[in-house]
């Protein structure tokens, strides 16, 4: 199945958005809108033809100079039907994306990494922090625009101590976490 | 030996000070803490092929209260530099830090954002080992170096 059957199929479903095809060496690659991201994975995920069950890996790429600036890249699989297929969405600058984890839960922490790594806003994830830097890091390192060396001393004290406060806080998240599970 | 029926009498005459530097540099117990790809230059070290027990180190400690000797094996990230700092505060004195390989001692490849350039800036080194990795051999000279320099320590 290539890129144009994939939209074809996803044409029916999805209907009025305009999905573009990219250019890709190993397996399909289609343009998708932000906007009607969740709606097309969704469908992706269950239409029967394509059965995407499996998202491998949420990255983006940084074309400085261009705008739309940045890619926001799904890498997807289909284990019944032995299909691949990459997703991508076009973000500007300061722009966003939907999460992605009401149809794969695996999106979670891919999508933290991204926010992380590019600074890529991540639209209704429910728990949008640092996956690789540390918290209270300045600035995303894999922008095109970041520098690579910097002189500083580093951090070499954290507190181990947490208040009372900050405890009952995370028991009672974690409670409620497993309570809506 | 003038009368060979007289009974020798097994005592070595030392100082204090002599006697607890060969106790401390002839057991020294590595904190079980490896980063990166050293740590398997240091795993192999500890095994049988090059077998540091010959040296007296084998004794890797799982934990940091009963080790005396770190061996900063691989690239320390920025992140991981508390986690480090607060491994070393936990083991007892009198202790020691062994910086193994280019990336620990001055960053190595890793010349970027991450990566702390040299452990030095979060530990006190006694002995750094260079290569990348060095071989287990090379970090067996590195804690002959460093039973040296307790053998040197005052107390």
């Amino acid at each position: 199945m290539n890129s144009a059957a994939v939209i074809e199929t996803l044409g029916r479903i999805v209907p009025g958005a305009s999905f573009e095809i990219g250019t890709s060496i190993d397996f399909p690659t289609i343009y998708v809108p932000p906007d009607r991201l969740v709606e097309t994975c969704t469908a992706l995920r269950d239409t029967a033809d394509l059965r995407f069950d499996f998202l491998v890996e949420v990255t983006a790429v940084d074309y400085l100079p261009r705008d739309p600036r940045y890619e926001v890249v799904y890498h997807l699989v289909s284990t019944s039907n032995r299909l691949r297929l990459r997703l991508k969405v076009r973000v500007p600058d300061g722009g966003a994306v939907p999460t992605v984890m009401s149809v794969w839960p695996a999106a979670g922490w891919p999508e933290r990494e991204v926010w992380d790594m590019f600074g890529i806003s991540i639209d209704g994830h429910p728990d949008l922090r640092r996956l690789l830097m540390p918290e209270d890091w300045e600035g995303h390192p894999q922008r095109k625009d970041y520098p690579v060396q910097i002189r500083q001393p580093p951090k070499i004290y954290e507190p181990l101590q947490i208040s009372e406060e900050e405890f009952r806080t995370n028991l009672e998240r974690d409670r409620m976490a497993r309570l809506e599970h | 030996m003038g009368n060979e029926s007289e009974i020798e009498i097994p005592v070595l005459t030392t100082t204090v000070e002599k006697m607890v530097q060969w106790a401390r540099r002839s057991a020294i117990w590595p904190v079980t803490f490896g980063l990166a790809c050293c740590a398997i230059e240091m795993m192999a070290m500890a095994a049988s092929r090059y077998d540091v027990a010959r040296f007296g180190a084998e004794v890797f400690r799982g934990s940091p209260r009963q080790a005396d000797l770190m061996i900063v094996a691989g690239r320390l990230s920025r992140k991981m530099a508390p986690a480090l700092r607060r491994i070393y505060d936990q083991m007892p004195e009198p202790k020691w830090v062994i910086s193994m390989g280019a990336c620990a001692s001055i960053g190595g490849v890793f010349d970027n954002y991450a990566i702390v350039q040299g452990v030095d800036q979060v530990v006190p080194v006694d002995v750094f080992v260079p290569g990348c990795p060095p071989r287990p051999e090379s970090l067996i000279y590195g804690i002959v170096q460093l039973q040296q320099k307790i053998a040197r320590t005052k107390i």
